[in-house]
């Protein structure tokens, strides 16, 4: 093996670089960035006008699903899915594995054909229009980096294939290796790079050919925790910059809810729900949404009665809530609501609120950061609460402590109702 | 190459025990080695320089007169001769059994089983039992022939029995499966998101055949062209069966020193020449192998 044993502190040191000039703000002035963050934001022909940091995404769009369906055999991996991504989006399609997301993701990098419906890229109908001639590049979850071919050369391929002449593309390798901050690897083979060195080449490679859209499956996945979460930055701010259209697709609800512009929450084969990180944590649609999305206690109940501002349930377990009347469409008799366990208060003496419990503590788990408890409030109603980790105070709370559960009426969300 | 040794190296020093049960494990083959390969090469080593009385009986008296007998026009032309058909056998191997061994690879673990015993069948038969069935369909009034004249493809009786054609016919036949599986071994290995990975940045499906599955299946094609192109460069029964004698190879050569001729000193000279060619051979090829599994 040649020299450079590429020593771990290396990639720790990059990380660590581009750690800090996220959270500098004044980065952009600093005159030794101020050359590269220029030859960032260098117009690209192919590419549109890029917003600056920060800009809110554009409302045209980019590309559009119509009633797209996939089935392999009897199975039916998307199913009649309608779906409008808009230009320079960060667009994240989340659900369990096996859910059809990485179908859906394969069908608009042309891997597979669709069934029935139609995929539109800038309004041209590409459905049946093969890899090789889309405007759309993919990093692939096992990156799929070219093992015969040097880090440049890698990057370089798709430059080759599209023709671009010889000194344009190593101008726009050099650019890309700059992008991802690993400048100087160029020679390097992909053997001798480190897991997170690996996925910045495959993102280079994808991002060198001024995609219209860029595919990422689950790109993150293989990296530990800590370089993950620095990644998930680093590609959020990469995306926000280039403006480029991102189709990310991810199992891990953190990372979705940290990244994406927009969330589309697939369920078999269907999108449950699509909106921002904020909309389908606080107001999931569905019993799925609220419960693959963060944690929640989900409640059955009947609306026993309204004064207009509030509405009275009686859960099924005989405990009565109150929630905010305007949730309710009138006429409906049932609902199901959600209450996240980091919205119950916690307290020793009765507070002064309409939603309280009296309840005892069954169990407590320590979560690191936050302790978990499991508060049973009725025979058959058990509540799980997150509390801040206070293990080392000696207020802290243990197994079989009588509490007292506060839940403000705007935490119950109404999640279903008929 | 360096790579996974050195790192394997690095970690602790439990090693040892280990690799005293290796040398163990691999003493059968070394010994059987040694007495049935290191030492009959030596013997033919020393064989080489040595000559021959009028009854073909060996003497031990030295001379470098084999060797140079082997620049003879007459012999650097069957060494010429041998080399072009087995190249000529390895490239259409190549070319035959390389689509094959992809398509096996690339198939269904299922369907992978099937082509493969498929594929063994014909060496539960023996290799002269096949070769003679060969020679019934080439001759002139063989069923080849017949079928030929009778789509009138062809005027007169087929005529390639006992010609070149019909020595490098056999050896493609007989050399086929050893292309096919080591293909197949590099195509089953092959991780299909490397091809899609091509595909997706702009690559044809001819293109992403040129620059990514020859280059990554380059291992396998070196094996194969490595396992056709040694033993059909050394081989006498299909050249003896199926070329009539008529057009000798390098093998012929040496049975003939080491059977008729009796001129063992000659044979051995024959013998480790060729030898030595194969091992430049290899080290060339094993070379370029390594590279392309990087």
């Amino acid at each position: 093996m040649s020299a450079d044993p590429s020593p771990p502190g290396a990639e720790s040191a990059l990380a660590a670089r581009a750690a800090s000039s996220k959270l500098n703000p004044n980065v952009q002035n600093h005159p030794d960035t101020q050359l590269e963050w220029e030859f960032r934001l260098t117009p690209l022909p192919a590419m549109p006008a890029m917003p600056a940091a920060g800009a809110p995404v554009s409302t045209e769009t980019m590309v559009e699903l119509r009633g797209v369906t996939k089935r392999f055999a009897s199975v039916t991996a998307v199913d009649a899915v309608d779906l409008t991504i808009r230009k320079g989006e960060f667009l994240t399609l989340l659900g369990p594995s096996g859910c059809g997301k990485t179908t859906l993701l394969r069908l608009l990098a042309g891997f597979e054909i669709p069934t029935t419906g139609q995929i539109l890229i800038e309004g041209q109908d590409v459905s049946n229009i093969p890899p090789y001639r889309r405007d759309v590049n993919q990093v692939f979850q096992s990156y799929a980096i070219f093992p015969h071919l040097t880090v440049e050369e890698n990057i370089a391929f798709g430059l080759k294939m599209r023709h671009v002449p010889l000194a344009e593309r190593c101008a726009r390798v050099e650019e890309a290796l700059a992008l991802v901050s690993l400048a100087g690897l160029g020679k390097r083979r992909p053997h001798e790079l480190s897991g997170g060195q690996r996925q910045r080449v495959a993102l280079a490679r994808a991002l060198v050919c001024r995609p219209k859209v860029l595919l990422l499956d689950e790109p993150l996945s293989a990296l530990d925790a800590k370089l993950r979460h620095d990644m998930q930055l680093e590609l959020k701010q990469l995306q926000r910059q280039l403006g480029i259209t991102f189709v990310f697709v991810t199992h891990d609800q953190e990372e979705a809810l940290i990244m994406s512009d927009r969330i589309a929450v697939i369920h078999r084969g269907r999108i449950d729900q699509l909106g921002t990180a904020t909309e389908i944590y606080h107001a999931p649609a569905s019993a799925f949404t609220a419960d693959f999305i963060g944690e929640a206690n989900l409640l059955d109940g009947d609306i026993v009665s309204s004064n207009g501002v509030t509405a009275l349930v009686r859960l099924d377990e005989g405990v009565e809530v109150t929630v905010r009347a305007a949730a309710l469409r009138p006429g409906s008799t049932r609902a199901l609501l959600s209450i996240r366990p980091e919205k119950i208060y916690i307290t020793r003496t009765k507070p002064a609120k309409d939603n309280c419990f009296k309840g005892a503590i069954e169990n407590e788990i320590f979560r690191g950061a936050m302790d978990e408890l499991r508060i049973r409030v009725a025979h058959n109603l058990q509540l799980m609460a997150m509390v801040a980790n206070e293990s080392a105070h000696e207020h802290a709370w243990h197994k079989g402590d009588t509490v007292y559960c506060a839940i403000h009426t705007d935490d119950i969300v109404v999640v279903e109702q008929k | 190459m360096a790579a996974p040794r050195a790192s394997t190296d690095t970690s602790s020093g439990a090693k040892r025990a280990p690799r005293t049960i290796g040398w163990l494990l691999l003493a059968p083959l070394l010994l059987w080695l040694l007495a049935f390969v290191v030492a009959p090469t030596a013997i033919l080593f020393v064989y080489s320089f040595c000559q021959r009385d009028e009854l073909g009986q060996v003497v031990f008296s030295f001379t470098g007169g084999n060797y140079a007998r082997i620049l003879d026009p007459v012999y650097l032309g069957i060494f010429g001769r041998s080399l072009w058909y087995a190249a000529l056998t390895t490239a259409l191997c190549l070319v035959i059994g390389y689509p094959v061994g992809y398509y096996i690879g690339r198939s269904p673990p299922a369907r992978r089983s099937l082509l493969l015993l498929l594929m063994m069948i014909p060496f539960w038969i023996s290799f002269l039992l096949r070769t003679y069935a060969w020679i019934s369909l080439l001759k002139g009034e063989g069923l080849v022939s017949s079928l030929l004249q009778g789509l009138h493809l062809l005027a007169g009786p087929l005529d390639i029995l006992y010609t070149p054609t019909a020595v490098v016919l056999g050896l493609v036949y007989t050399y086929l499966p050893f292309m096919i599986l080591p293909i197949f071994t590099s195509a089953e290995k092959l991780d299909h998101s490397m091809i899609e990975a091509a595909l997706d940045l702009g690559a044809g499906p001819v293109r992403a055949f040129t620059q990514v599955i020859i280059p990554l299946t380059k291992p396998g094609i070196f094996a194969g062209v490595l396992l056709v192109f040694v033993p059909s460069i050394g081989m006498f029964a299909v050249t003896d069966l199926m070329g009539g004698a008529k057009v000798p190879m390098i093998g012929n050569v040496i049975q003939n020193q080491f059977g008729q001729a009796r001129d063992w000193p000659f044979g051995a000279a024959l013998g480790i020449t060729f030898l030595a060619l194969f091992a430049v051979a290899f080290w060339f090829l094993h070379d370029r192998g390594a590279e392309g599994r990087r």
